[in-house]
């Protein structure tokens, strides 16, 4: 049963609900819509990856889920368990964004911290989670001391150790290189099998999303719409193997299909901008 | 011997060849001795005026003013360009105020100070704590202005609290900032100490060259712009010693 991946679960299962979100920025005179109405529905638990070209709005519809940038339309809403002490959404930037100023143990910690945990206990709380990142050795340097990848690891450490019920994820990947974006992406694929928190993946490969992935959003280019959700759960069941997956004939024709999208898009507001030039 | 080595003996010949021949002038009364004293009589008027302790209390004395006024006025500057730095409304009440009375050159202030806190030590403290804390203020305010906002946003969508916002990234993030302004205080700081000093005190660095200049006791206004040079060198290298220990994440 993959009720995880269906997105036609019933309205009152989903965890995070989108409805006609839009967003429009002013910069200098000129106004543009960056998101158009975007409508979605995630479900708990749900690991929705998302694509679209450079600049079609996906860190800006992720900053709004995280209470960073507001919309100029359309709601966002969160089902909450009453219940929960947990926070409501974490988010890994696109850039750099651990602070230089403290530890790779204190960076990790930042959000307990906030909520109030004493020392002992949120030292304790993250150490498991810095060795799970290959950090283990490496708790008390300071950042300018790490590897860009090692970087990236501490943010992902502290969106981790913070445990949110939503964890927003802006191509955390992308800066790493293609050794150790394999071994993350499986490590990641595995913790996340473990604790099947609600996840917003945005990334520019096709592959990662198909990889981690139960459903697939699709961007069109600037104003940013929903153009495609693919399902991918049902068509690559968990626990997934990054070899198994890739060696599908499935995997090719999916793998087709998006690109094929994005390609379009692409092309498509290349024309645009043309146009407009010409 | 190596480019560096041949430059480095230069810079230390330097000065002892200037001394060299300021000695011999002095000697063959090619200078005036009763304005240039030579060195030598320089150097033993420092060894009679740090046996006797007459040294000791006046470097000591000025030492004391300039760290108790620094830490007050970077203290105060600190907290509210911090405050400057992240809240608009504080920034409102209290920036044009700031900009307005910066330009005062701060030694016009001393008859107010005077009157204010009195003759005594107080004034001194004052005087030193008003001129770092403009500069330590700014730069910090400027220092929050800089901070990434990438950095500002992982605050907010972690919760971090207005204390943990201040403590944990203004305060570090304005820091590198922080330091320029007090480096910067730190020499203004000498400076209006030893104004300060000469023009209203019986004791310290400012005292000292002064009135030994008005009695004609000349060796001993030497002895004190030498004391201030040694301050203002040890000071700089305590400043080096903080930036080091408080921004490591900074360059070396
Ligand atoms: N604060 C802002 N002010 C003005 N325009 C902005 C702002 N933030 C984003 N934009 C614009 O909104 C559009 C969408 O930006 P966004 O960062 O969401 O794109 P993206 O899909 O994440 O792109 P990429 O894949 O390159 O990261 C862009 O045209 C960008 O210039
Ligand atoms: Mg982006």
């Amino acid at each position: 049963m993959t009720a995880a991946g269906d997105s036609s679960a019933a309205p009152g299962s989903a965890k995070l609900r989108l409805r006609d979100v839009r967003r429009r920025f002013t910069v200098g005179k000129r106004s543009f819509d960056a998101l158009e109405g975007v409508s979605l529905d995630i479900a708990a638990g749900e690991f929705l990856a998302m694509v679209g070209p450079s600049g079609c709005g996906k860190t800006t519809l992720l900053r709004i889920v995280a209470g960073l940038e507001t919309p100029t339309g359309g709601t966002v809403e969160v089902a909450r368990d009453p219940a929960s002490t947990r926070p409501e959404n974490s988010m890994v930037f696109q850039q750099e964004s651990i602070f230089p100023w403290m530890n790779v143990r204190d960076n990790a910690a930042f959000g307990l911290k906030a909520r109030g945990m004493g020392k002992h206990e949120r030292y304790a709380n993250v150490q498991p989670i810095l060795e799970l990142a290959g950090l283990k050795g490496f708790e008390a340097a300071l950042p300018h001391q790490l590897s860009g990848g090692m970087k990236q690891r501490v943010a992902l450490a502290r969106a981790f150790a913070n445990d949110p019920e939503i964890l927003l994820m802006d191509e955390p990947f992308a800066a790493l290189d293609e050794q150790n974006k394999l071994i993350l992406q499986s490590e990641l694929l595995r913790i996340w099998e473990a604790s099947r928190k609600t996840v917003l993946y945005v990334t520019h490969s096709i592959d990662e999303a198909i990889l981690l992935s139960d459903r697939i959003l699709v961007m069109s280019a600037r104003p940013g719409r929903v153009k495609d959700l693919i399902d991918v759960a049902s068509l690559f069941p968990r626990p997934r193997d990054i070899s198994t997956v890739k060696s599908s004939p499935r995997y090719g024709e999916l793998f087709a299909r998006i690109w094929g999208e994005l390609r379009n898009e692409v092309l498509a507001s290349a024309r645009e901008s043309g146009g407009k030039a010409a | 011997m190596s480019r560096a080595g041949v430059n480095r003996a230069i810079s230390i010949a330097t000065p002892i060849l200037l001394l060299a021949a300021w000695e011999i002038a002095a000697r063959a009364s090619v200078l005036d001795t009763r304005f240039f004293s030579s060195p030598a009589s320089i150097g033993n008027e420092l060894w009679t005026m740090a046996a006797s302790g007459d040294l000791w209390k006046h470097a000591w004395i000025s030492l004391a003013r300039v760290l108790i006024g620094f830490a007050i006025g970077t203290t105060l500057g600190v907290v509210l360009g911090l405050g400057i730095g992240l809240s608009p409304t504080i920034s409102a009440i209290f920036k044009p105020l700031i900009d307005a009375t910066f330009p005062i050159p701060k030694v016009g202030l001393l008859p107010l100070v005077i009157i204010i806190f009195g003759l005594g030590e107080a004034s001194k403290y004052a005087i030193i704590a008003i001129s770092a804390f403009y500069l330590i203020v700014i730069n910090t305010a400027a220092g929050v202005r800089q901070i990434e906002r990438i950095y500002l946003d992982v605050g907010r969508n972690y919760h971090a609290s207005r204390l943990m916002m201040f403590t944990d990234v203004a305060l570090p993030g304005a820091l590198p900032s922080i330091i320029t302004g007090m480096k910067i205080s730190m020499g203004v700081s000498l400076i209006i100490i030893v104004t300060a000093e000469s023009l209203a005190a019986k004791s310290g660095v400012g005292f000292l060259i002064w009135t030994s200049w008005q009695v004609f006791e000349v060796e001993k206004m030497y002895v004190g712009l030498f004391i201030s040079a040694v301050m203002g060198f040890l000071l700089a290298v305590l400043l080096d010693w903080v930036e080091r220990r408080l921004i490591p994440w900074k360059g070396a």
